[in-house]
């Protein structure tokens, strides 16, 4: 039995990490959906340099660990003159790598509509901005769902990369706790119950958002 | 051979146990037991045993940089510490080749010194009350305690220039943690999980300077010149050598050794040889 004054005691610091961890993952949430999705269309492109740097994005930021991603903005930007602390350069590191996989799930869910669609409404005359906004995303979507749903809730917990770097979050106060209280097992039975607090409802919205649109489609 | 030091085992532990009940009195117990017709081989005589052995046998840290490491390479234990034993060794025994070492850490020197293993400890050991009350500790050969490490040219000069949203970097879970908030409640604490990271972070310039024991510090300065330990420590851990408990003679002699490297000079030799700067004051 977890010994709860473990977390009383300690609310304070606990809450402090939990809501830079909320901060950093909202920020980086929206960060990479956004960079994710350009690096989707860059991929699909029919540029050839654009799908180039797609791809080199994808396959180069994919296939580092995620630390070294974070390591690369705190201890290497500083030798061209550029120091941010450790949450800034932890929740810009979640975001440029979680972005590399919400790119990969957005090009699948692109790739899966058939291309007679795409041949079909460019030959009616739509543009090819204009047949992604209205034929190809709106399906793509649906199928996107369940994967990036996948990618948001490992955003939030790869989110504890921040503690490495001073960034503050749920697992640096969390170490200060385990280190005052010498109570290591119960003490991170506690952040994970707050990473859980994160993660359930975001599975639970993702659930939710795909059974509304798989009704209206 | 083997018989005798389990008889000089067995007077050592006779000898403690008096001393144990003695309490207070304890060098006269010492004296009364080592009259109860057992050879004079024991502690009583700790100094003369090492002078007909004509060998000093350390107890040194053999993982520990600056101050006792061995060399992977050569297979030879170098540092602070190492030198330290050797000079007393030419002290005792008129030869610095007249010694033994042997490797200790933190959890197994008391117990080697009061098994006989060794004759004395010069391994990083922090002079505390509570080991007063296991060994015996002559006067303080280096004067360890936390302090700061800062950029070569920083205004960071001492534990007074810490203000208000300085930067200072530490490791996650010590007590040097707890002692710069108590010392410098204003400073902002960047955690690290360990010192190689919380060095880095100090040489990208995510902090204003670095905190920790200054053993530790002297350590990364030598790594990296660009980088130096400023001011006094603010913590006092004193090293002492450790002596077996009732061994005076040997305790006497190790003092007025240290006080002869301090007196000829032979202590700032090796001071500077291992820590960089001569020690200030002593």
């Amino acid at each position: 039995m977890p010994d709860i004054a473990i977390f009383t005691d300690n609310l304070e610091i606990y809450m402090k990490g939990f809501g830079n961890t909320v901060w950093a993952s909202v920020i980086a949430l929206l960060g990479s959906f956004a960079l994710g999705t350009i690096i989707a269309v860059f991929r699909i492109s029919s540029v050839k340099p654009l799908r180039w740097i797609g791809t080199a994005y994808v396959e180069f930021v994919r296939n580092i660990p995620l630390l070294l991603v974070v390591f690369v903005f705190y201890y290497g930007l500083p030798s061209v003159g550029v120091t941010l602390s450790g949450f800034i350069c932890g929740t810009v590191g979640l975001t440029v790598y979680t972005a590399s996989f919400v790119a990969e799930a957005i090009r699948a869910g692109i790739m899966s509509i058939p291309a007679g669609q795409t041949e079909a409404a460019r030959a009616s005359g739509l543009t090819y901005m204009q047949t992604m906004r209205h034929v190809v995303l709106p399906q793509a979507i649906k199928i996107v769902i369940p994967p990036l749903s996948n990618q948001f809730i490992n955003l939030v917990k790869n989110s504890s990369v921040l503690g490495v770097f001073a960034g503050f979050d749920l697992m640096y106060y969390g170490d200060q706790v385990a280190s005052k209280t010498y109570a290591t097992f119960d003490t991170y039975l506690f952040v994970a119950a707050l990473y859980l607090v994160l993660t359930i409802p975001l599975s639970l919205a993702a659930l939710q958002l795909e059974r509304r649109l798989a009704k209206n489609g | 051979m083997k018989k005798r030091s389990w008889m000089t085992l067995g007077v050592a532990l006779t000898f403690l146990a008096t001393v144990w009940l003695a309490g207070c009195s304890s060098k006269e117990g010492g004296n009364g037991n080592g009259a109860s017709g057992e050879p004079a081989s024991g502690t009583a005589s700790a100094l003369e045993s090492i002078k007909s052995r004509g060998k000093l046998v350390v107890g040194v840290k053999y993982d520990t940089k600056l101050f006792g490491l061995k060399d992977p390479a050569s297979g030879n234990v170098e540092g602070f510490d190492v030198d330290i034993a050797k000079a007393l060794a030419k002290e005792l025994l008129g030869d610095e080749t007249k010694i033994e070492l042997k490797e200790v850490t933190s959890k197994t020197r008391i117990p080697m010194l009061n098994n006989n293993d060794i004759d004395i400890i010069v391994a990083t050991m922090t002079i505390t009350e509570e080991r007063k009350k296991e060994v015996d500790f002559s006067d303080v050969y280096f004067k360890a305690g936390q302090s700061l490490l800062v950029k070569k040219g920083s205004p960071i000069k001492s534990i007074d220039d810490i203000k208000k949203g300085t930067k200072v970097l530490a490791v996650k879970g010590s007590t040097s943690v707890d002692n710069i908030k108590a010392k410098a409640p204003d400073a902002t604490i960047l955690e690290f999980d360990n010192y190689q990271d919380a060095f880095s972070a100090l040489k990208a310039g995510q902090g204003d300077t670095l905190t920790t024991d200054n053993a530790i510090l002297y350590g990364m300065a030598v790594q990296d010149p660009n980088f130096e330990v400023v001011g006094e420590p603010f913590t006092d851990e004193p090293y002492g050598i450790a002596i077996k408990k009732g061994a005076t003679d040997l305790l006497n002699s190790v003092n007025a050794g240290l006080k002869k490297l301090h007196d000829s000079g032979e202590y700032d030799k090796i001071y500077e040889k291992w820590i960089g700067k001569a020690p200030s004051g002593e």
